[in-house]
């Protein structure tokens, strides 16, 4: 959009601003004026996105909105920013996230609040950032950053063994990091750039490719996470308080997948083909053993946190299909199905994963625990909370009509065309999916009232009703017409799935 | 057009949303009336459509009502195809809901959940049509997990009952199950065919079939069976085929409305209707149709035997345990698809009366379902007794009642076709004649003659059901007296569904029969010549002999076939099985991979292991670190050596 208007970056330093002047309220102020805030600082910065989807060029690969200047001259570092089809849906995920994350902090954080809405905040301009960066110091810049706030949020507001898991979060995550940056620094001095889409048309040879296949593969494989460097979401899941949750499973798991899309694929595209095996190898362990897994789990959130490593392996399988197909058919028909459904299920496992820890939230904050068997009988005494509950659960176990569905649908069908195995594998999510969330809603939900506390629950109040509401309703509009999501999508994805069979060599 | 189709989906679904959200506001009353009227307009709608398109001929109807969402330049959209089989199931679909919607106002009266049973039985309304009335893959999908779904809620309904929150689990996964091979079959129509449009694909399926598909090894498989037989595996799922048949008997566990539904008019008929609209597809590979042929065989053989003796046990009035889809899925294997669709349809109206009948006797019990407490209620409750006496003729194939026609053409189809396991299959048929006699008979001679068993207190209060119970028992007594004379002739031999269905000229065993066919009466006494006939007598007779006069023979008869009797007690086995092998079994997997896969070996060994040396490396490191320079001026001139070596060496 040529209109000049620097929105991106009013979406990146607003929420971070808003982050500082909510601690400045919430200093000297009252707590409600300091929650005020907050919650219109993430709604301004929420209607502000919605331009990106309503102004929104859906004919051009392009990067669109793009801002660019000068930042560190001597290394050709640019302050360069720009969405496309693939990043801009995320970033209204970000920002809507936020405004639901600032609710459901609202009366249950009372220790610190200002800093627990301010982290939020200036977390949503970090990951913002992450989206819109198109330089790579840039992005690396807001990759790190991002760390720090989550890193405070696990560890300040956390369970018990908050620090044990805040740590190994961070440690995971930035080991990763590491390879990551000198990846950057390798295509900088291949390229004389660090501008990404520089770095999209460089020649790489085959054995740089390799390395920095893995060093990409390693630093975003961490964070979706894919088995076997998953480990620390379980962990960090059941200390995080439920907004850090929310972010966590909602937005961060996707930078990693994002990071596929976005370095992976379009910069070694040949180690990327050489090596598909190696991610859908990855990916249906993390589909069929990760399920089985989650079936195991007696605590709510690590179940919950299992099963979107298990959907999470859906989107990193629906980006290295096209590979195998190219390979059989030397086109790349069926491909897209792939690509365009993993990154519906970005979004999609955004709001019912988001909304599924909401859930057990809602019933943590109430009861103070997440064992499944400190509950039981639930819909007794909280029954409009009990339909929510069973909604997402269906939705998560891709139920037609929910947009669980449609992401889960697209890449099975995609990958049929691929592999008839990776189809069947991909395909399993039906049964167990339905097994361990089905499990879990009998135990929790349905049944006689489990015990005394189960039967003095109160159900929703307003707010917690319109925070899974809203949830709902999009889970149920993008399952009923995903036309909407999956239009802006085409441009880009067509141009990545040309641009990834072209060789580099 | 399309705005008239549209209705009839869209207006149960208000219904049921209306009575879902505001439940509470619109109160009892509101929310039968509002669901039921969105049932009856549906209902009228579907018979205007039948009218139209079936009588008097009307155009078939296939188009889009909006674009789903358009990937890799594949269009999936939601539309509807309404040719003569649809608008047929429409109207058996809309008019045996309707019925038990009206039923549901008595039987449900002093539930809690009165509200939330009529928005669930609306909504398994909406997805059985979305399902009927799909012009393509993805909504036939919609509709097959929606009312796998609604059928889970249903089953689940008293969700405080241990049992049935089990089964309603239980009847999801086993469904998934299916699903999981239908889905695949979807993805494989996508890849062969580009397109997951019924017309698109049964247009160029004729070219389809010498296709080959690489699965395993070196095995050329044709894609036709491959496709086929992925599709009826979600059949087996929805139809309770063994051996996907074991969620059926414990989805017992919901309010009976829900059995009428879920297995005489709408969830089971899903995998043969489906068979039925993939006619174009299945006629392209004999293997599939065997497969199909063999499993319905098998289904209703082994069901049978469990029949005769586990039937003996059955204590509970309407909890008919047995799945009669076996027979209609063979005759879809003999290619007989009206007379199996015929059959489907005769069945709903019969089975659905003969649910509700039991329903009404559960009424009037107060809720107790025990038949040792019952007998003799014939003088109190004379509607429930005729039109349970229609029933049980029409199930057992009387001849006159709609059941004789449909099922005497099965058995005829099956007999006339010349696939693999056709034999087996009508062998099949008549033990299931005798059987099902024998076992219908026994609950009703048990339940209406006899001496009256039942407590003073419940016979001093015994009448017949109210008028919202009895008028829907009438209402589907006379299509079970007469839609079969009715629909024999055009249905079975008149050619009704060309168009429809598509019938190989080398299996078209109804063809064959139709030339033989001289009219209803003509058929008439052929059938009550016939075998099937003398064995459905012999079944009543049995019954009467074992139960009425020498109740004593049962038990001599059950002692003298022990092992064998607990072998079917134990349904062979097959619920054991799964909850050990399946469902233990994947329990202690999860188990395992968790505690030694991720806790052990990736957390424990790798992470935490990595910590650990991380540290016992520092530990070391540290102290090499003595903070006596001559150590530190030492280590640094053999770095120097070292790299000045690396320089030579490498030039």
């Amino acid at each position: 959009m040529a209109s000049g208007f620097p929105l991106l970056s009013l979406l990146i330093w607003l929420p971070i601003f808003g982050g500082v002047l909510t601690l400045a309220v919430g200093k000297g102020g009252s707590r409600d004026i300091m929650r005020k805030t907050a919650l219109g600082v993430s709604v301004v910065v929420f209607i502000l996105s919605l331009p990106l989807y309503t102004g929104f060029d859906t004919e051009t690969f392009a990067m669109q909105f793009g801002e660019k200047a000068s930042w560190i001259p001597a290394f050709n570092v640019f302050y360069s920013l720009g969405i496309d089809g693939i990043s801009m849906p995320l970033i209204i995920l970000t920002t809507f996230s936020t405004v639901l994350v600032v609710l459901a902090g609202w009366e249950v954080i009372e220790d610190r609040q200002e800093q627990y809405m301010a982290a939020f905040l200036i977390m949503e301009g970090l990951m913002n950032g992450v989206f819109c960066a198109l330089d790579g110091v840039l992005f690396y810049v807001f990759w790190e950053g991002m760390l720090i706030p989550m890193f405070l949020i696990i560890g300040i507001w956390g369970g018990p063994r908050r620090i044990y898991a805040a740590l190994k979060f961070f440690l995971y995550t930035f080991l990763g990091s590491v390879l990551l940056l000198v990846a950057l620094i390798y295509l900088y001095n291949q390229t004389s750039s660090f501008n990404i889409l520089d770095f999209h048309m460089a020649k790489v040879g085959m054995t740089a490719q390799t390395l920095i296949f893995f060093a990409f593969l390693i630093a975003f494989a961490v964070k979706v996470p894919m088995w076997p460097v998953h480990t620390w979401l379980p962990d960090a899941h059941v200390e995080a308080p439920t907004g850090g949750s929310v972010i966590l499973a909602a937005i961060m798991l996707k930078m990693g997948t994002y990071g596929f899309a976005r370095f992976i694929l379009p910069i070694v595209p040949d180690a990327s083909a050489h090596l598909d095996w190696l991610v859908i190898g990855m990916s249906l362990i993390a589909i069929v053993y990760i399920a089985l897994v989650a079936l195991a789990q007696t605590d709510m959130k690590k179940l919950i946190a299992y099963s979107s490593i298990a959907h999470m392996g859906f989107v990193t399988l629906g980006f290295f299909i096209v590979f195998a197909i190219f390979r059989a058919t030397g086109n790349t028909h069926g491909a897209g199905l792939g690509v365009e459904g993993a990154l519906v299920q970005m979004v999609s496992h955004g709001f019912i994963s988001g909304a599924l820890f909401l859930c057990v939230g809602v019933m943590y904050d109430r009861m103070h625990s997440r064992n499944i068997y400190d509950y039981g009988g639930v819909a007794n005494t909280m029954p409009v909370f009990a339909s929510f509950m069973v909604l997402f659960a269906m939705a998560n176990t891709g139920l037609p009509g929910t947009s669980g569905f449609v992401g889960e649908f697209m890449v099975i069908l995609g990958s049929f065309q691929a592999s008839f195995w990776y189809a069947f594998l991909a395909a399993t999510t039906l049964i167990l999916g339905a097994a361990y969330t089905l499990w879990l809603v009998k135990r929790v939900i349905f049944g006689e009232v489990g015990n005394e506390r189960v039967a003095a629950l109160q159900d929703l109040n307003m707010r917690e009703f319109v925070i899974l509401g809203s949830l709902a309703v999009l889970v149920l509009l993008l399952g009923i017409w995903p036309a909407p999501l999956v239009d802006v999508m085409h441009a880009s994805v067509n141009h990545l799935l040309e641009h990834v069979v072209t060789s580099k060599l | 057009m399309k705005g008239l189709y549209l209705m009839i989906p869209m207006a149960p679904l208000i219904g049921s949303i209306i009575a879902g959200l505001f439940g509470r506001k619109i109160g009892r009353t509101g929310a039968h009336t509002v669901t039921i009227a969105g049932v009856a307009v549906a209902f009228v709608l579907s018979l205007i459509t039948f009218f139209k398109i079936a009588v008097f001929d009307g155009e078939t109807f296939n188009g889009v009502v909006y674009t789903w969402m358009i990937s890799d330049g594949i269009s999936f959209d939601v539309g509807f195809l309404i040719d003569k089989l649809t608008a047929l199931m429409m109207v058996v679909v809309t008019f045996v809901s309707l019925m038990v919607h009206i039923y549901t106002i008595g039987y449900m009266a002093d539930d809690d959940g009165y509200q939330r049973f009529f928005s669930y039985i609306a909504l398994f309304t909406f997805s059985m049509l979305m399902l009927v009335m799909a012009n393509n893959f993805m909504q036939l999908f919609f509709g097959w997990e929606a009312v796998g779904l609604v059928s889970y809620l249903l089953i689940g309904f008293w969700f405080k009952k241990e049992s049935a929150i089990y089964a309603n689990m239980k009847a999801f996964i086993v469904n998934r199950v299916g699903d999981f091979g239908f889905l695949l079959g979807i993805a494989a129509v996508l890849m062969y065919f580009g397109s997951v449009d019924y017309a698109d694909v049964f247009a160029a399926a004729p070219h389809m079939k010498d296709m080959t598909i690489q699965i395993w090894g070196d095995q050329q498989w044709s894609v036709m069976t491959v496709i086929c037989i992925l599709l009826f595996i979600g059949a087996m799922g929805k139809s309770a085929q063994a051996p996907l048949h074991v969620w059926l008997p414990d989805s017992m566990e919901g309010p009976t409305p829900i059995s009428a539904l879920i297995h005489a008019a709408t969830m089971v008929t899903a995998g043969i209707f489906m068979v039925a609209r993939m006619s174009p597809l299945y006629e392209l590979s004999e293997t599939a149709l065997s497969f199909v042929l063999v499993i319905g065989a098998i289904t209703a053989f082994s069901m049978g035997l469990l029949g005769v003796f586990v039937r003996s046990e059955e204590r509970r009035v309407g909890k008919e345990r047995r799945s009669r889809w076996g027979p209609i899925h063979y005759t879809m294997g003999a290619s007989a698809y009206a007379a199996g669709i015929f059959h489907l349809m005769t069945h709903a109206f019969f089975k659905a009366l003969l649910f509700l009948g039991a329903g009404s006797v559960i009424i009037a019990m107060h809720h107790d379902q025990d038949i040792r407490n019952m007998g003799g209620l014939k003088k109190y409750m004379p509607i429930t007794y005729w039109t349970s006496l229609i029933g049980s003729l029409a199930l057992i194939g009387f001849p006159g009642t709609a059941g004789f026609f449909s099922k005497d053409a099965i058995i005829e189809a099956v007999w006339e076709s010349h696939l693999a396991g056709s034999t087996f299959a009508w062998i099949c048929v008549l033990l299931g004649v005798f059987v099902t006699a024998l076992y219908s008979f026994r609950m009703f001679f048990l339940v209406f003659h006899g001496e009256e068993r039942m407590d003073e207190h419940t016979k001093h209060h015994l009448k017949e059901s109210p008028k919202v119970v009895t008028i829907p028992l009438i209402c589907l007594a006379i299509p079970s007296l007469v839609a079969g004379m009715i629909g024999v002739g055009p249905l079975l031999f008149g050619g009704f569904f060309e168009g429809a269905i598509h019938v190989d000229e080398a299996h078209n065993v109804l063809e064959h029969m139709g030339e033989e066919y001289t009219g209803v009466f003509g058929f008439l006494i052929h059938g009550t010549l016939g075998l099937p006939f003398l064995l459905a007598m012999a079944g009543i007779y049995t019954a009467w002999h074992v139960y009425m006069k020498r109740p004593d023979l049962a038990d001599q008869i059950k002692a003298r076939f022990r092992g064998f009797y607990d072998l079917l007690v134990r349904k062979y086995g097959f619920d054991e099985f799964n909850d050990r092998f399946f469902a233990g079994g994947s329990r202690q997997l999860a188990k395992v991979l968790f505690e030694k896969g991720d806790a052990t070996m990736i957390d424990g060994i790798m992470v935490n292991g990595t910590a650990k040396s991380v540290g016992w490396i520092a530990g070391k490191v540290r102290n090499i670190q003595t903070g006596m320079l001559y150590h530190y001026a030492f280590a640094m001139i053999v770095g120097m050596l070292l790299l000045v070596t690396l320089f030579v060496l490498m030039g």
